[in-house]
């Protein structure tokens, strides 16, 4: 028997960052705001204390933190023609569960897209003709400009405290800084973080070889910062165990270290966790939703939470999910190319690059975090000239120091033995001498990549997984060719002594190792319903009070980490939300 | 041959002592009495899960892949095999968070491992079959194989040259080589990697891992400290 609750005028289907920022923005506004999460609750005092959270077993290889497939999880194929099978253990992405949701175990990289990533189909054909874009590749124009985000982007950085260095302010271009990025109204608020040998060593062989290094922005503060919200971030401790972990420094940015506090003392919001959304309740004739249907997953009872306002912000595959669940929209077929529901889902080419060792140098490779890099974008986006390459995007590529722990990391020269004395000898040898440039890259939709619903597999609610058929494509393979050729080019001219392998993804897409947790699409943001899932304010074209948050909007994927606009949206919807649809409810965009 | 051990029958007597039931108490205090701890006999483990055959698997597969050399003592010595025994009878041996809903037709290798088996089965149903292997090639348990042979049968399942009576021999070798790996890294206060001998090993400094007033002072030059772990700051 299902509960049905008193209505109340908004609720958050998921609460990481864009459920968090959604909430707060929507309560300062007046609303009473139910926030609803699957997982626990979070307190960064409780669950991310040392010395226990320095448990690389725990959180890294055991998932500690992330979502519990045997609960959910979904299928994958690789074309559609084939047998989607469960992705039976999380691997390849880990996407979160609990208060705060993914960013309580991220890695903080802190991008803004590129102001052309923002209008990629336009840019491209004005660039290098209309044929430049093959049929298949089902790439489109975001549905704001980047200077049309630039407050937004702004707002996060400041939420978040992120560090850094502005290689554009107000269209100063600054040396040492990201050339390449869209103008900043304003610096980033925390200075850089140190530097690493392994950084410095590669910023000097890339600046002589005519690119242009800058220190990776991160939502790591290198200070202690007072928020927009007026909490309190610590300064970054550089221990190396950000990814797939809390950070006991309150240093690195997230949920529950620049939003929930406020939620939790504002009597407008009530948080209510271990409530698991099954659907949305769809009003179709109406155009609207009318409240969510959510499990108690501590006592097994149903509840029906009436809303006024629904918003979505249960990462791309609970978006995705719920959609198809609710019967919201049309989903899309790919051999027709009608529907838009799961369409366009990317993902990126990561955890690519060539390792490196140099007998004469001692890199301390524990010190730091993931965002303790220097980076290049000369090959990024559209940075470079693409005539004649035979493919469209780019990398980000990068070197740094911050990612020790012993499973995790003992490299050794290629030729070594996986095993015995011998083994170990060369482990002992190089793990201070050793270090990487890292390249990861973007991922243009493909007609053939998409999520739909399992016809056999079910969750722990008896819901069909989603499933997703999945696949580089030539475009992914060229444009990895061609980067890792520039890596070496890095790698050469730092003169190490023992030059590694190239790490480079050839062959079928493998849902087994962890590439990145930056999947994309599913419930894209376009200028009209049969293109896209929601419109430029990120508002369902099919019911009025629904709003979509997170990656799952955006049309293809960068090179870029998505989290820096993931947190913008959240920011530019709430504003059109407060300022426009409060006042008169309905479609804020005409269809 | 020096390295060549007898892991069983290491593992035999502590599992009479356990068997002596009521009078295992006893039986355990006397040994006390008279045994003088020295560290090169260290207790007899005491497992959880593991059967006698299993734990002496394990324990040649550990001192296989980490033997005793002028850097670390051998796998078994550090806890590698106390550490299987709690991750097989732990929530994931169990199968945690591993979805388990069928069909189970076998997939393409990029789809992942689609077996029905927790880990625990799994390594039980691979430890049988790499015996049974052993047995038709060598005529005795991987286990009372001499240290060459016994990497000898490694290579073979890591190439995928063993015939596991229709498993794959890779797929267990990997989540051999694997746990093993685990145990020798993890920090020790899940069982392994005793006196933090892996860390010792990189240079690795474990914890408390606050680095901010360190970074600039050791750039460039080895920062090497006793390492610490968990059970060190609770
Ligand atoms: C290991 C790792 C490293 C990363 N590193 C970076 C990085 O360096 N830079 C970067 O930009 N990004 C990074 N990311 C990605 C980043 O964490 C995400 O982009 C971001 O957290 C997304 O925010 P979100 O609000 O869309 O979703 P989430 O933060 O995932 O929040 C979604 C929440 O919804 C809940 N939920 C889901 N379904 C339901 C349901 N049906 N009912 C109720 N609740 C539900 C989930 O439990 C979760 O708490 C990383 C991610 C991981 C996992």
């Amino acid at each position: 028997m299902v509960t049905k609750l008193k209505e109340v005028d908004a609720v958050m289907v998921g609460m990481g960052w864009t459920g968090s920022i959604m909430a707060r923005e929507l309560t300062k506004a007046g609303l009473n705001v139910v926030g609803l999460e699957r997982g626990g609750d979070m307190k960064p005092s409780e669950n991310f204390a040392l010395p226990g959270i320095r448990d690389e077993l725990r959180f890294s290889a055991r998932l500690d933190m992330i979502q519990d497939a045997s609960r959910e999880t979904l299928t994958f194929r690789h074309r559609p023609s084939e047998h989607a099978l469960p992705m039976r253990r999380m691997g390849s992405f880990l996407p979160g569960d609990g208060v705060g949701g993914a960013a309580n175990h991220w890695g903080g990289q802190h991008w803004r897209y590129l102001p052309s990533d923002h209008i990629l189909k336009t840019h491209l054909t004005n660039r290098y003709g209309a044929k430049a874009v093959p049929d298949d590749m089902t790439i489109a124009d975001w549905s704001m400009t980047y200077d049309e985000l630039e407050p937004f982007y702004d707002r996060f950085d400041k939420l978040c405290g992120v560090s850094g260095k502005a290689g554009n302010l107000r269209g100063q271009k600054i040396e040492g800084g990201n050339v390449f990025e869209g103008a900043r109204a304003s610096d980033y608020p925390t200075p850089p973080l140190k530097r690493s040998l392994s950084g410095d060593m590669f910023a000097k062989a890339a600046g002589e070889l005519g690119y242009h290094p800058f220190p990776q922005p991160v939502s790591n503060a290198s200070r202690p910062y007072t928020n927009s919200e007026g909490l309190t971030l610590g300064a970054c401790q550089y221990c190396g165990f950000c990814e797939r972990a809390g950070c006991e420094a309150n240093a690195k940015a997230g949920p529950l270290v620049c939003v929930v506090p406020k939620l939790r003392a504002d009597p407008k919001f009530e948080l209510r966790t271990r409530a698991w959304v099954s659907r949305l309740i769809y009003d179709k004739p109406g155009k609207k939703v009318t409240g969510v249907l959510y499990t108690d997953t501590r006592t097994g009872e149903e509840y029906e939470q009436p809303a006024g306002l629904v918003v979505l912000s249960a990462y791309v595959f609970g978006n995705v999910g719920l959609m198809l669940y609710s019967g919201i929209g049309e989903p899309y077929d790919p051999s027709t190319g009608r529907g838009t529901v799961g369409k366009n889902y990317c993902y990126q080419l990561s955890r690519m690059g060539i390792n490196f060792f140099f007998e004469d140098k001692d890199f301390n490779p524990f010190m730091g975090s993931p965002g303790m890099a220097m980076l290049i974008d000369d090959f990024n986006g559209d940075n470079f000239d693409h005539s004649g390459l035979g493919f469209l995007g780019g990398v980000k590529m990068s070197c740094g120091s911050g990612t020790g722990s012993p499973i995790g990391y003992h490299p050794v020269p290629p030729g070594t033995p996986r095993w015995g004395s011998e083994w170990k000898r060369a482990t002992k040898k190089w793990y201070q001498h050793a270090a990487n440039i890292s390249i990861g890259g973007s991922n243009y939709a493909n007609r053939n990549n998409f999520l739909d619903l399992d016809p056999t597999y079910k969750d722990a609610l008896g819901r069909p997984l989603l499933r997703l058929t999945y696949n580089f494509v030539e475009n992914d393979y060229k444009l990895v060719e061609y980067c890792i050729g520039k890596a070496e080019q890095v790698a050469r001219a730092m003169k190490p002594t023992i030059l590694g392998n190239p790490r480079v993804r050839r062959g079928d897409y493998d849902i087994v190792p962890y590439q990145s947790t930056h999947n994309t699409g599913g419930t894209i943001m376009g200028a009209n319903p049969k293109e896209s899932v929601v419109n430029r304010y990120l508002q369902s074209w099919d019911a009025d009070n629904l709003f979509v948050m997170g990656a799952s909007t955006f049309p293809q994927q960068t090179a870029y980490n998505p989290t820096g606009p993931v947190g913008a949206l959240a920011y530019w919807a709430a504003e059109a939300i407060t300022k426009q649809y409060l006042k008169s409810p309905g479609a804020l965009v005409k269809a | 041959m020096a390295d060549e051990t007898i892991p069983r029958r290491r593992f035999l007597t502590g599992a009479a002592v356990a068997g002596a039931g009521l009078a295992a108490p006893a039986a355990a205090q006397t040994a006390a009495q008279t045994a003088t701890p020295a560290p090169s006999a260290p207790e007899p483990p005491a497992y959880t899960t593991l059967s006698a055959n299993e734990a002496a698997f394990f324990t040649a597969a550990a001192d296989t892949f980490i033997p005793a050399d002028e850097l670390t003592p051998r796998g078994s010595d550090l806890g590698i095999v106390v550490f299987i025994d709690r991750q097989l009878g732990g929530a994931w041996g169990g199968g945690a968070k591993y979805y388990r809903g069928g069909p189970f037709p076998k997939g393409k290798p990029e789809q992942g491992p689609q077996s029905h088996l927790t880990p625990r089965e799994m390594f039980a149903a691979g430890v049988d079959a790499v015996n049974a292997w052993t047995q038709k090639t060598y005529q005795k348990d991987f286990d009372r194989l001499d240290a060459a042979q016994r990497d000898t049968v490694l290579k073979a399942l890591e190439a995928g040259k063993a015939d596991l009576a229709g498993a794959d021999p890779r797929t267990f070798f990997e989540s051999l080589y694997q746990i093993v790996m685990e145990g020798f890294f993890a920090d020790p206060i899940h069982g392994g990697n005793k006196g933090k001998a892996s860390w010792a090993m990189l240079g690795f400094p474990g914890l408390p891992a606050l680095y901010a007033d360190k970074i600039d002072k050791w750039r460039g030059k080895a920062y090497v400290v006793p390492p610490l772990s968990i059970q060190d700051f609770s």
